[in-house]
Parts: C-alpha cells; structure tokens; sequence
C-alpha cells in the first residue's frame, strides 16, 4: 500500500508549496483566495440568517409580513441557493485554488486577471440569483431557480474556472495530480455537465427574465432530480470531499489513510452517484424501472461514501490524541463523522417503503440538514480556521477557545434541529396515513400542519444556536485577521509544539 | 498493483477529464434517454390540454411565489393518498408543463387536484388571509395579489415560446391569445366564450376574484388552481387501462 501524503503524489516525491522552506518558490495567488475565503464567510452568515427566517416564518406565519419580498416562497430558494452556491460555492472556490496551487507547486494559470474575474463573476453570479428570487424571478426547479440569463452568466464563469484549474494542474511540477484535485475537478466538469443539460429553456424574449423549461413533465422531473441530486452529489460531496482530502491530513499531520482506497472511492463515487436522482421521485408517474434503478443505486452508493468516510477517519491513525486539544481538528474530523450518517441514512430513505413514508415530509428536510450543517458547514468552517491564520500570515488563529465554543453551540444545534425534524417528520408521515376505527382518515391536513408548531419552534432554536455559533467564528476569524493579538497566544502555541509533532493546546 | 496503472490518470489531466466525464455521463444517459423513447411512459389518456392564457399566467404566478416549496402536485397510488386528493396523478397530466410542479415538500397539502374542490370565493378568501378560513394554516397571505393588474399583455409570446419547446398550441389560440385571457375571468362581457371553451374544454369562466373592473393576478391564479386535476375524466378509466 502506497500512502499519500497531502503535500506528495504517490511516489513520495517532495513536499509542494510550503512557502516557509522552499526558496524557489513560485508566486502562488493567494490574493484570489483570500477573497473566496471572506466571501464564503459572509455568505455563510446571510445563508444561516436567513434560514433562520424561514424557520420561523413555519412557526410563526405572521412573519411573512404580506409582502411578496418577504414571503416564505421567495425567501426560501434564498436560503438554499445562498447555502449551497454562495457559502458552499466559495468554500469550494477558496479550497480548490488553494489546493491546486500547493499541490502542484504552479501559480494559477491565467494569472492574477483571470483569477480576479473568477471571483468578481461569482459574485455577480450570487448577486444576480438571489436579486432574482426576491423579485419573484425563478424558473421553480429546486436548486437551479436562477432564470436564463444568469444561468448563460454562470456557464461563462465555470467555465473559466474549469480553464484555470485545469491549466494550473497541467502547469504543475509534481508528477501526480493529487487526489484532492481529482474530486475537485470531477465536480467543475459534472456540475457543468448538469448545469447545462438542466436549464436549456426558450426565453419568452431577449429582453424579459422569463423563460420555459426545454423539458416538460416526467422527462424534466426526471432531468431535474438527476441535476439535483447530482448537485448533492458534486457540489456538495465531490467538491467537499476535496477539501477532506487535503485539509485532514494537513490539520493531523498525518498521511491520507489509503491510497487504494482513495482510488476505489473516486471513481465508485462518481460512477454511482449520478444514477441515484430517481429516488426523488418514488411512487410519481415516472416509471418504475427508473425508481428501481434508482433505488438499486441508492443503497449500493453506500458503500463508496462510507469507504471516503473511513478513508478520511482512519487518516487520524495515530493522531486521535488531537481530537481533545485541536478544535479545528475536531471541526474536521466532526464533518467527516456527519458525512458518515447522513450517507448511511440517504440510502435508507431512498428504500422505497421507507420513501412511501418520508417523501415530502420534515424528515427530509432534517436529512439535508445533518449533511448541509454537519458535513458541509463544519468541514468549511474547519478549512476556514485552517486557512485563515496561512493566508494572512499568522502563527494561529486568536482564539483556540472561541472555535471549540463555535464547535460545541453549532453542534448542539445540529442536533436539535435534526432530532426535531426526525420525530416530527415521522409524525407527520404516520398521521397523513393514519385511519380511525371506522375506516376513515383520522386527521384533517391541517391538524398534521399543527401538530408540527413545536418542532418548528425547536428547529429554528437549533438554526439560532448553529447561527451564533458562525457569528463566534466571524469575531475570531476577524481578530487572527486584524492580528496584534496578545503575546501570551504565540507564548502558548509555542510551548505547545514539541518538535515538529502535536497541535496547538487551546489558549 | 495490477497491468493497468493508475498512474496514467494520475499524470494526465486531459485523460482523467475525459475519463471523468465518460463515468458521470452513463448513468444519466441510461436513465434519461429512455423515457423519450419508451412509448408507454405517458399514458394515452384523453383530455390533457395546453393551459389557457389566463392559466398559464396563473401558473407563472403559481412560479413566481415559489408555491412549489410547500405545495406538491403529484399523487401517489395510496390508499390514503387516493381518499385523501382523489385518483393518483399520471404522467399524462403533466405533459404540457414546462417546468414540472411535482413539487418535493408537503408543507401543505397536495395540489395536483384541487381544481373543483373549492368556490373561487374561498380561494380568494383562503390566498387574502389563510388563517381567516383555516386557523391552523402556517400558509403566507397573499393579499397582494387582489390589488395586482394581471398586465401580460405579452401573453402571445408566451404560448409562442411554450410551442417552441414542444407545447401544441395552434396560430388559432396564439392569436386569440389575450382576448382567451381577457374572457376566461370575463363572463358577463361581450366575449366569444363558446371559442374559448372549444379551445380550451373545461376552462373555468369566471369573475374569479369578484372585482369585474380589473383583470388581477388573483383572477389569473385561481383560473389555474381551478383547473389543476380535472382535465382527465377518471371515470372513463380503470386501473387496468392506466397500467405501464
């Protein structure tokens, strides 16, 4: 067995960009990285603000104020595109630049200019959509609402950036792409694949937001979970298993677990992934052959999500000692260990009797979230305390401390949010199919819409918890920015660090 | 290691993307491509039609609020389902829907046949102020839509834009396009309602949101409220002539 090193190809060739000691260094970007890293931050805050609206908005209705801005149907695209594309969007923008430049010991390809363009054309990309549903401009399919015009923008900007990390990579000076650059670039080439083939529409004309959907009825329900389900699957699981790949084994200061393995699990994921869209649609009019299959490849997806899950646990071999001293770490190893569960209960759901009885409840909303909070968040936030102190040229963050408050606070509102949506889910699944003794429906629709108010109330305590948690992290994030933090911090970091092994102990 | 080496995947980008692209692109194919050409995946069933104009300004507004977040169109062949909504939804139905409204989240009940079921007064009332008729609602008031002037005087180039993507729409009903629109929540008028309905079978004509001055948003989304499900006369139909 081969191991991989974060900073080796396979063959253990040198350590790449590890700007302290090389001398020949080249002149990485880091300027670019260090905007998608503010912006993912920023992002992250509007993407849980307003998901704590929404929240709320379910529990207490009122709040939907009776404007058509501010209603639960606009605000709620919003907070989902804001999660995934903004806040994921640039964690995964921050982290692959990063990435591909230290592991292939290459500036970015396309200098400065372009990398600049990337990062303006994105946000321009968030700005676009999320204007857009405000106004009530959506082309309604979940996760790719933007209108035409903002999806030929976003077409442009992906591909320039699959231009630049493709072209960095073929600079590079080590001689094998690392295998965190292969799940990065299997999600630039499938997102674009999907993006594209999902959002082919005729604009009502050249100059109006409107559009109709080139695919209609089962064909585009079809299109449209194979383009969902696969944005689960790229963006936010390729994507972010990219980010475990480098920055667990950096942050342990061990090599990745398996090299083999690595392999099994990259192209087993992405091979499987893909056929798993149908099981959004259990029991429609789509036809059953589709929903089997759909099913059949559900459950068999299992299995390469729990091998990169094992794969990036068993990495902390020999380094679990770490877990009670580095909170980053824990952020880290903590994401990986949601991964796990929210991949072990996606292949459940897809079960169809199990489906007959979650679709279209709560417990599929939960289901998201223990994979959106606890996988994707918590690895971000893990990449962005690890990034922050490397890019602003600071020894360690201000305040160990403050992130395992962040770890503890958003992990207590994971649960809750998830517990709540679990059993309430399950409520709401067993009371629309609940007969009384005389044959009939038990309860009305509404009194199923009722029974869910303390639940709703429970999960957007949780939202509010997961919230302030991100705000701690803000503050820290700005103070290690800032710097000038006292000199009692480097003292301990130092004393901390007995020859070469060993995290910082908390402050 | 066994003869073929990673390596080769490994120090080749070019060849890595296409190897990439080549595994995410099969399962999609074998899913996707067949539902175009397997015939018996849309049932043959009669009287599935394109939208009017007014339902399909209706329908955009059904779009534009986002009412696909809490509300599905698709009834599942369950017992309760059935009782509950009425006969589960065929892939026939949603033939001419240029996006789909399967919906995901149930928020609130499913809608795929609440044409019929209730008054277009209730409507108004139930999208002015949901608690005022159903005080458990978590539902947002949509009051806004009442004051709202329907406009889309552009509806022409809507149904052109929807026959270009595969919806039958004749040049009869493109051009009769905005006088449809205009009669559908017009009954009194001096309209040719008989053309409408030929065009358009089982259209509801009505003053939807009792305010006969104005064509508002409010008549166009219950126009296609009142519609949903009832195209499709299910008592023509057995089991058996819908089975795949």
């Amino acid at each position: 067995m081969v191991a991989v090193t974060a900073e080796a190809g396979p063959d253990g060739s040198s350590a790449a960009g590890d700007t302290a000691r090389s001398p020949d260094l080249p002149a990485y970007n880091m300027a670019v990285v260090r905007q998608f890293t503010l912006a993912t931050a920023f992002w992250g805050i509007a993407a849980f603000l307003v998901g704590v609206i929404i929240a709320l908005q379910l529990a207490f209705p009122v709040l939907n104020l009776d404007l058509p801005w501010t209603s639960f149907g606009r605000l709620r695209p919003l907070h989902t595109s804001a999660a995934i594309f903004a806040f994921g969007g640039n964690a995964l923008f921050a982290t692959s630049l990063y990435v591909v430049q230290r592991t292939c010991r290459a500036p970015l390809w396309g200098g400065p200019s372009l990398a600049s363009f990337l990062f303006w054309g994105y946000q321009i990309f968030i700005v676009l959509a999320g204007t857009g549903y405000v106004m009530g401009i959506t082309q309604s399919k979940e996760y790719a609402e933007p209108e035409w015009y903002v999806d030929i923008w976003l077409t442009i900007v992906w591909v320039i950036y699959l231009l630049v990390y493709g072209g960095t990579i073929v600079r590079r000076k080590e001689p094998h792409i690392y295998v965190a650059n292969w799940f990065f670039l299997a999600f630039i080439i499938t997102v674009a694949m999907l993006h594209i083939v999902n959002n082919l529409a005729v604009p009502v004309s050249w100059v109006g937001a409107k559009s109709y959907i080139l695919w209609s009825g089962v064909q585009d329900a079809l299109t449209q979970w194979w383009y969902g389900h696969n944005a689960v699957g790229f963006f936010l699981t390729a994507g972010f298993l990219g980010i475990m790949y480098y920055f667990v084994p950096k942050r342990a200061e061990r090599p990745v677990y398996s090299y083999r393995l690595s392999v099994i699990h990259f192209w087993s994921l992405i091979f499987l992934y893909i056929w798993a869209g149908p099981h959004h649609l259990h029991y429609t009019a789509l036809p059953d052959w589709a929903q089997s299959l759909g099913m059949m490849f559900s459950v068999m997806l299992w299995m390469p999500s729990w091998g990169g899950m094992i794969n990036g646990l068993m990495t902390l071999s020999g380094a679990w000692d770490k877990l009670r001293t580095d909170p980053v770490l824990r952020f880290l190893v903590a994401s990986v260990g949601f991964y796990g569960m929210s991949t072990f209960e996606g292949p459940v759901m897809s079960i169809k009797p199990v489906n007959a009885l979650s679709h279209y409840t709560d417990w599929t909303v939960g289901h998201v979230h223990s994979g959106a909070l606890g996988w994707v968040a918590f690895i971000s936030f893990g990449a962005l305390y690890f990034l922050v102190p490397k890019l602003w040229g600071r020894r360690e963050l201000f305040s160990l401390k403050l992130v395992s408050y962040h770890f503890w606070i958003a992990t207590l509102g994971i649960v809750l949010y998830i517990t709540s949506m679990w059993i309430s889910g399950i409520m709401q699944g067993l009371m629309w199919r609940a007969y009384n003794d005389l044959g009939f429906l038990q309860y009305r629709f509404v009194e199923t819409v009722e029974a869910m108010h303390p639940y709703y109330v429970i999960r957007a305590f949780g939202g509010i918890l997961f919230l302030i948690g991100a705000l701690l992290m803000i503050y820290n994030l700005y103070r290690t920015i800032r710097g000038n933090y006292a000199d009692d911090q480097v003292a301990a970091y130092e004393a901390s660090q007995p020859a070469g092994a060993g995290a910082p102990a908390t402050a | 290691m066994a003869k073929f080496s990673h390596a080769i995947l490994e120090k080749n980008v070019v060849l890595l993307a296409i190897a990439t692209l080549i595994t995410v692109s099969i399962g999609g194919l074998v899913e996707i491509v067949p539902l175009y050409t397997i015939k018996s995946t849309i049932e043959p069933v009669q009287g599935v039609r394109p939208y009017s104009p007014l339902e399909l300004a209706g329908r955009n507004i059904y779009i534009r609020e986002g009412c696909y977040n809490c509300h599905s169109q698709m009834v599942r062949p369950f017992r309760d389902e059935v009782e509950r909504y009425g006969p589960y939804s065929l892939a026939a139905e949603s033939m001419y829907d240029h996006p789909f409204q399967w919906g995901s989240k149930r928020t609130g009940p499913d809608l795929a046949r609440v044409g019929g079921k209730y008054s277009n007064a209730w409507h108004v009332q139930h999208l002015v102020d949901p608690r005022s008729v159903e005080p458990g609602s978590v539902m947002p008031p949509y009051s806004f839509l009442l004051r709202r002037r329907l406009g889309r005087e552009d509806i022409a180039r809507h149904l052109q834009a929807n026959r270009a993507v595969g919806v039958p729409y004749t040049e009869a009903m493109i051009a009769a396009a905005y006088a449809d629109m205009v009669a559908q929540a017009d009954p009194e008028g001096d309209h040719d309602h008989d053309a409408l309905l030929e065009r358009y079978p089982k259209a509801a004509i009505a003053d939807f949101d009792g305010r006969p001055e104005t064509l508002t948003e409010m008549d166009a989304l219950v126009a296609y409220l009142q519609i949903l499900g009832r195209m499709v006369d299910f008592s023509k139909y057995t089991v058996k002539d819908l089975q795949q």
